[in-house]
C-alpha cells in the first residue's frame, strides 16, 4: 500500500479522497510525526486488544482499514516502517535482518514501484518497503492472580534450588540461565516463578524452538494454572486475538511482539542452527519489556556461555542431577575404522554390527545415530539384513511420526536416525550408539543430548552409550567430560541416590 | 566470497563448468542438494499435455496421449482449442513447497532458481517467434500477492509479452473439480485485439486439470488466433 504524507501525518492512499499529493511506500517517507493520544476517542477495544503488545502487518489484522486508521488519527496505533534504509543497505525492523543477500526487490503491485523486501522472515508474511508494521499505544491493566499454581508435585533438591533462583529473577527482573541436565525436569522448575509473576500481574512468555514442544507444554501449563488463560502460538495456530498473561510460543512467533513480556523464558536456546540465531536474539529483545526478566533453559549451553559462567559473568544455576536421582550414564568410545568406506561398499564395521546384534539378541531397543541422511539410507539397507524390522528416520521423513510411534510401541528394535531425535524423543530402557561420532555435526552439545536419551526413567536409570568413531574429536572428549563433571557436582551437592 | 543458496540459505561452492567460464555465465544460484531436489520432466511425455508418462499405467494412456487429453479431444467444445502444453518440472512435494514459498509467501527472488530450466525447456518446444500470454490474476489477488507469478515466468523468456487477458475475481480455483471448472463461465476477457499471425503461448505456473489454460485459449481463438499452446512451470 501507499501513503500520502501530509506534513508527517500519514493517510492511506485508498482513504485519501480529498487530499492530493504523491502516494509513497512508507519506507520512503522521511518524517512520520507521532500523533497525540486522544482520551475522548471511543476506541474499538476489540481492535486494541488484538494489537496490544504486538508488531503486526495489516494483513494480520482482521479489521477494516478505515477503523484502523481512525485509531491512528487519535494516537492509539502507529504505522511504522517495516524496512529501513541503512548505510550498508537495508534493515528489517521485524526480524532485524541486515544481510544484503537476504533482501530482494521486485516490481510490487501494492506500491507500483520496485519494492525491496526481507527474505529472512518471509515465512511470516512479506515485509517490504510498502509494508507498515502496526504498533498499539494502548496498554490494558494487567490481571493479578492469587495463588494461581494448582500443581502440588514435589521438586527434587536440584529443581528446588533452581526454582528459587527463577522466583528471584522474576521479582528483580534479572537474567538467568538454568543449566539442567537431560531428564532434570525443567518444566516444573519454572512453575513457582511463573506463579509469582502471575501474582504480580506480570506477563509471561515461554518460547521454544519446536512446535511439538509448544503443543506438549500448553496443556501442562493449563493444568498447572487452571484459572489463567494460556495461549499457544506456532506457525498455523489460530489462537491470536486477546493477549493472555501466559503465552507459550515457538521462538519465531516472538517476532510478532513488541515490548510485551515481563518474563521471557527461552527454552533450548542452543537448538538453532547458528544462522537463525541472530534473528531469534533480535526477536527476544524486541518481544520483552526493556526492564524484564529473561530466563534461558538449556541442557547444553554453547561454548561462549560455558566460559561466561566459569568466569562468573553470567548468572547461572545448574541442575546436575536427573529428577530420579541416578547419575547420568557416561559414554564410552570405540574406534571403528573407516566406516564410511565400508558402508559405501555395503559393509558394516564389525564391532558396530556386534553391538547391534547383541541388542537384537537381548531384545533391547536402541537408537543408532548417523551423521547424514544420505548415509542413513545405506545404513538401513545394510542393517535390514540383520533384522528386517530395523527402520531409519530423518528430519524430512514424511512417516516420521509413525516410525517414532512404532519405536515407542516396541515394533522397531533399532531406529537409525540423524540428529533430529537428539532432543525430545524419550523412550524408557534403550541403548544408544553413534556411528561416526567424529563428524562435525556431532558437537559437544549434540553428543550430550544424544547421551541424554539413555536412562531417563526411574525403572531403567542406566544403559549403554557408545560413540563409534574414526578418530576421537575434541567435541567427543568435551561431551564426556561435561557428563562426568555433572555427575560429580550432583554427588557433591548431595543430589544422587545412595545405593 | 562464496554465494548463499537461494533456497536453503547455506553457503556453497557453485559448480562452474568450462563453458560457463567461457561464456561468463553465472554459476547456479542453488546449492547442489537443492538443485538435485527439483525433478525435471524428461523425454517420455504425453504429446498433448506434456505430462510425464513413465509412471502412468498403460490403462491411463493410449499410445503417447494420456486419458485426460483423450477426453479433451473427444469433447467437441474443447477439441483442438489448445495445440499442446509443455511443463518444466514435476509438481511433486518439493516443487509444491518451492512454488508455495514463491507465490503464496511471496518470496519473489526464488524465480531465479527457475530461469535456466524455463528458458531451456521453452526453446526446446516452442518457436522463437512465439508471443507470450500470461494468465492474469484478478485485481484483488494481484494486490494480495504483490506480483503475478505467470507474468514473472513470462518475463524470464525475453520474448514479447501480451498482457491482454483480464480475469474476474472468483473464489479459489483449487477447490473445484474438473467438471465444475468446465461448467464455469469463462472468467477471462480480452483487453484488446490480437496479432493473429504469431503463435501464442499461454504462460502459467501450474497445469493441473488444464481447464484454466483451455479457457484462456478459447478466448484467444474466439478472437481469431489460430495457433495457441501453453507452457507452465510445473505439471501436476
Ligand atoms: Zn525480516
Ligand atoms: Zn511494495
Ligand atoms: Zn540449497
Ligand atoms: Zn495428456
Amino acid at each position: 500500500m501507499r501513503f500520502i504524507d501530509v506534513e508527517g501525518k500519514l493517510i492511506p492512499e485508498s482513504l485519501a479522497k480529498e487530499y492530493s499529493g504523491e502516494a509513497k511506500p512508507i519506507s520512503r517517507i522521511d518524517h512520520i510525526v507521532p500523533l497525540p493520544l486522544n482520551p475522548q476517542f471511543s476506541v474499538s477495544t476489540k481492535l486494541l486488544s488484538f494489537l496490544e503488545g504486538r508488531h503486526l502487518l495489516l494483513d494480520e489484522l482482521p479489521f477494516p482499514l478505515d477503523v484502523i486508521h481512525t485509531h491512528y488519527e487519535h494516537g492509539y496505533i502507529s504505522y511504522e516502517k517495516g524496512i529501513v534504509q541503512t548505510e550498508q543497505g537495508w534493515r528489517c525492523r521485524r526480524c532485524g535482518n541486515e544481510n544484503t543477500h537476504l533482501f530482494a526487490s521486485f516490481f510490487c503491485a501494492r506500491c507500483e514501484t520496485i519494492c525491496t523486501y526481507c527474505r529472512r522472515c518471509i515465512m511470516m508474511g512479506r515485509v517490504s518497503e510498502c509494508t507498515p508494521l502496526l504498533v498499539s499505544h494502548f496498554y490494558s491493566e494487567p490481571a493479578m492472580y492469587e495463588k494461581p499454581l494448582a500443581w502440588n508435585g514435589e521438586l527434587s533438591l536440584g529443581q528446588q534450588q533452581a526454582a528459587e533462583a527463577v522466583v528471584a529473577a522474576v521479582e528483580k527482573n534479572l537474567e538467568l540461565l538454568i543449566w539442567a541436565v537431560c531428564g532434570a525436569g525443567k518444566t516444573e522448575v519454572l512453575f513457582p516463578g511463573i506463579s509469582r509473576a502471575l501474582e504480580l500481574g506480570k506477563r509471561v512468555c515461554i518460547a521454544t524452538p519446536r512446535t511439538d514442544v509448544v503443543l506438549e507444554l500448553a496443556p501442562r501449563l493449563k493444568q498447572a494454572f487452571p484459572a489463567v488463560p494460556v495461549i499457544a502460538l506456532y506457525g498455523g495456530s489460530d489462537e491470536r486475538g486477546t493477549l493472555s498473561p501466559l503465552v507459550v510460543a515457538t521462538t519465531h512467533q516472538l517476532l510478532r511482539f513488541y515490548r510485551t513480556f515481563d518474563v521471557t523464558v527461552i527454552d533450548e536456546v542452543d537448538a538453532f542452527p547458528y544462522s537463525v540465531e541472530p534473528m531469534l536474539q533480535y526477536a527476544v529483545e524486541k518481544a520483552r519489556k526493556e526492564t524484564s526478566a529473561l530466563i534461558y533453559v538449556t541442557a547444553t549451553p554453547h561454548k561462549a556461555w560455558q566460559q561466561e559462567i566459569k568466569l562468573g559473568k553470567r548468572q547461572a544455576v545448574t541442575i546436575p542431577a536427573r529428577y530420579h536421582g541416578f547419575p547420568l550414564p557416561v559414554p564410552s568410545f570405540e574406534w571403528c575404522g573407516n566406516w564410511r568406506k565400508a558402508v559405501k561398499r555395503g559393509l558394516f564395521p564389525r564391532n558396530v554390527s556386534a553391538w547391534i546384534e547383541r541388542r537384537l539378541q537381548e531384545g533391547k531397543q536402541a537408537f543408532l545415530f548417523v551423521p547424514h541422511v544420505e548415509l542413513l539410507e545405506r545404513v538401513v539397507v545394510i542393517l535390514k539384513q540383520l533384522d528386517n524390522r530395523i527402520e531409519g528416520v530423518h528430519a524430512e521423513d514424511r512417516e516420521r511420526k509413525e516410525k517414532v510411534h512404532a519405536f515407542r510401541k516396541g515394533n522397531i528394535p533399532i531406529l537409525v536416525t540423524t540428529t533430529i531425535l537428539e532432543r525430545g524423543v524419550t523412550v524408557p530402557n534403550i541403548d544408544v550408539a553413534v556411528l561416526g561420532a567424529e563428524d562435525d555435526i556431532f558437537t559437544e552439545g549434540a553428543l550430550v543430548q544424544i547421551a541424554g536419551r539413555v536412562g531417563r526413567s526411574a525403572q531403567y536409570p542406566s544403559g549403554d552409550i557408545r560413540f563409534f568413531h574414526y578418530g576421537k574429536t575434541k567435541e567427543m572428549l568435551k561431551a564426556k567430560r561435561q557428563i562426568i563433571r555433572m555427575n560429580k557436582e550432583a554427588e557433591e551437592r548431595g543430589m544422587l541416590k545412595r545405593g | 566470497m562464496r554465494p548463499y543458496c537461494l533456497l536453503c540459505h547455506h553457503c556453497y561452492q557453485p559448480r562452474v563448468s568450462w563453458s560457463d567460464l567461457l561464456t561468463l555465465k553465472k554459476g547456479d544460484c542453488l546449492c547442489a542438494t537443492c538443485r538435485r531436489s527439483f525433478s525435471l520432466i524428461d523425454s517420455d511425455i504425453c504429446s498433448d499435455c506434456g505430462r510425464p508418462l513413465d509412471h502412468l499405467d498403460h490403462s491411463y494412456r493410449d499410445g503417447d496421449v494420456c486419458n485426460d487429453c483423450l477426453r479433451w479431444q473427444n469433447d467437441n467444445e474443447w477439441k483442438g482449442v489448445l495445440a499442446k502444453n509443455r511443463s518444466v518440472y514435476v509438481y511433486d512435494d518439493v516443487m509444491k513447497e518451492v512454488i508455495s514459498r514463491w507465490k503464496f509467501r511471496g518470496d519473489y527472488a526464488i524465480i531465479e532458481a527457475f530461469r535456466h530450466d524455463v528458458c531451456r525447456v521453452f526453446s526446446h518446444h516452442f518457436s522463437s517467434e512465439s508471443v507470450l500470454v500470461p494468465i492474469p490474476l484478478s485485481r484483488e489477488r494481484l494486490y494480495e500477492r504483490g506480483f503475478n507469478q505467470a507474468k514473472a515466468l513470462a518475463e524470464l523468456l525475453s520474448l514479447p509479452i501480451l498482457d491482454i487477458l483480464e480475469r474476474d475475481h472468483l473464489e479459489k480455483q483449487s477447490k473445484k473439480s474438473r467438471h465444475e471448472r468446465l461448467q464455469m463461465e469463462n472468467v477471462f476477457r480480452l483487453r484488446m485485439s490480437l496479432p493473429l499471425e504469431k503463435p501464442l503461448v499461454i504462460i502459467d505456473d501450474i497445469y493441473t486439470t488444464g481447464a484454466t489454460v483451455r479457457h484462456a485459449a478459447k478466448r484467444l481463438r474466439q478472437a481469431g488466433a489460430t495457433d495457441v499452446s501453453s507452457f507452465t512451470l510445473a505439471r501436476a
